[in-house]
């Protein structure tokens, strides 16, 4: 039996390739014989550039793809078992990356109400999940505007506040901030973190952004289906060299202690925040 | 901004008429419209304006704001005056130049004609001012559940039409910037017949259609993450309860109705005009 919250042996995803008129010229592979384990109550981060896989994987940890070879499980359920589907989606809930289209009600709190409704939770209780959950993403003083009045952080922090009030065990969030400016991402960041240490739900990030993972217990970088790195934000980071091959960029505090090291000052490796280098460079003399 | 029009024509407002249960609102304004139908009669009209009139009183909906929404069927209603004034034969002749003549039926029938058509927009109109578009939405849904046994996926259309409400205003700020952007590379939508102006709207259906689309895949992708899976074993977040209030508004209706066909029934409308 799997021990992690999510647990993938050997998976793998292939789609058909088609050509103008649809007929199957082949099949590509977007997810290669991954490997991985998540444990419960663990902030992940899975980092990727365009066409890397890790939107594809992130599908399958909530059952919205299901695996070509090998397994996933979602808390020790397959999720290709098909009596099993819905407990898997309500344990792994989803963020996506559009803001507008994963809103579905005409009013803030009726869309962090379509998820319970789903589930059968009594009246009362949705009420109750609803405030909780907006609470917890600081919009509750908005929750009876229309959606299309709020800023692209906001609306994903709602669209956070919905998967939140399924109760779930795992949050994914499948390039939350690709669409949002500096402000709504630092937000939206922020409403994760705050998820993070108050409820205790597992978190997986998946971003193309290196500062927001700086925070994660794991980060797992992806590049043609395959897991190519796999550590902590310290360790990933302090490989600058390798991460430039699977054209990702490091953090620009990073990058800059990097450049400055190879110049011959004396720092550490792998430093992530601005803090760090100030401090660093203030023991050199 | 473009996303702040509202749909529909909803008057916000807090009174008793958009208190009421929607299904209420709905039941009622039928009723009311057949009541326009089963008499033809000054006693029946007269009770008719004055039920409507009660109702828009106690709606706080200004009258300007009804009589606006009866602009689109005026041209409609000078047809039907003008060809019942004409066209219908009895009674006494009032007025004669030429062909045409004006008898006493054809001018009855004329103005009770436009008046119904009034009232039937009028009525119809204070239903969807007074109930927001989403509150129409549920109490459709709820009111045709019955017909759930026949087949007919009720839950189904009703989730389509509110989804068609949220995502009205992000289409129409879509178009808004597809035409911009065609605009911006010298496109022309304001000059030409109306066969070029509909030839034009072309590179802007295109790109809207593909994104609408797009976004409807992205959508239900989202729904069913979400463990949406149709109506069954569903809850309500806001459930509609029928309260005493939407229980009198029932009651009076259906008195208003019963001395209406009454009227229609057994007044000839002959003792009472001209």
């Amino acid at each position: 039996m799997p021990a992690g919250m999510i647990h993938a042996e050997q998976l793998i995803y292939e789609y058909d390739k088609r050509d103008d008129e649809g007929n199957v010229i082949g099949f590509e592979r977007a997810i290669d014989g991954i490997d991985i384990d998540i444990p419960q109550g663990s902030f992940v981060a899975i980092l990727g550039h365009n066409g890397s896989g890790k939107s594809t994987l992130a599908k399958h940890m909530n059952a919205i793809l299901v695996p070509t070879g090998g397994t996933m499980w979602v808390d020790g359920r397959d999720t290709k078992d098909p009596a099993q589907l819905w407990d898997v989606r309500q344990t792994a809930g989803m963020v996506f990356q559009n803001p507008d289209n994963q809103i579905i009600g005409t009013v803030v709190e009726e869309d962090v109400g379509f998820g319970p409704e789903n589930l059968g939770v009594p009246t009362d209780e949705i009420w109750q999940r609803v405030e909780e959950s907006l609470k917890a993403v600081g919009m509750l003083e908005r929750r009876k505007d229309s959606p299309n009045k709020l800023s692209g952080g906001q609306k994903q922090r709602v669209a956070i506040a919905g998967v939140l009030a399924m109760e779930p065990k795992c949050i994914v969030l499948d390039e939350p901030t690709a669409m949002l400016d500096p402000n709504g991402r630092k937000e939206v960041i922020r409403a994760v973190e705050e998820l993070r240490k108050k409820k205790q739900v597992t978190v997986i990030l998946i971003t193309h952004y290196m500062e927001e993972v700086i925070d994660a217990d794991q980060v797992f970088v992806m590049d043609g289906g395959h897991i190519v790195m796999h550590g902590t934000p310290r360790e990933i980071f302090s490989r600058v060299d390798e991460l430039k091959t699977y054209r990702m960029d490091v953090p620009q505090v990073t990058m800059l202690a990097e450049e400055l090291r190879r110049q011959g000052l004396d720092l550490p490796e792998g430093i992530l925040r601005r803090e760090e280098l100030v401090e660093a460079l203030c023991r050199l003399r | 901004m473009i996303r702040d029009i509202t749909i529909g024509q909803y008057y916000p407002a807090e009174s008793r008429i958009h208190r009421l249960d929607p299904r209420v609102k709905i039941v009622c304004t039928l009723l009311f419209l057949v009541s326009l139908f089963i008499q033809n009669s000054l006693p029946g009209y007269v009770i008719a304006t004055i039920y409507l009139g009660c109702v828009i009183r106690l709606s706080k909906v200004p009258l300007k704001y009804i009589l606006k929404g009866l602009k689109p069927v005026v041209i409609l209603l000078l047809f039907t005056v003008v060809m019942n004034l004409f066209l219908t034969d009895g009674g006494e002749t009032l007025v004669q130049f030429g062909i045409f003549t004006i008898t006493e039926n054809g001018l009855r029938t004329s103005v009770f004609m436009a008046v119904r058509l009034m009232y039937l927009v009028a009525g119809s109109s204070i239903m969807t001012f007074t109930t927001s578009p989403n509150g129409l939405t549920d109490g459709m849904e709820k009111l045709l559940h019955p017909l759930n046994r026949f087949n007919v996926p009720v839950h189904e259309v009703a989730m389509m039409m509110s989804i068609a409400l949220r995502f009205i205003p992000i289409l129409l700020e879509e178009t808004d910037k597809i035409m911009k952007a065609q605009q911006a590379r010298g496109a022309d939508f304001e000059s030409g017949n109306i066969i070029q102006r509909a030839k034009a709207m072309v590179p802007i259906l295109v790109p809207l259609f593909v994104s609408a689309f797009r976004r409807a895949n992205d959508l239900a992708m989202a729904m069913e993450a979400r463990c949406y899976h149709g109506g069954d074993g569903r809850t309500k977040m806001k459930p509609l309860h029928y309260h005493g209030r939407d229980r009198v508004a029932y009651f009076i209706t259906l008195i208003y109705l019963i001395i209406m066909f009454v009227v229609g029934r057994f007044l000839p409308f002959k003792l009472w005009i001209f």
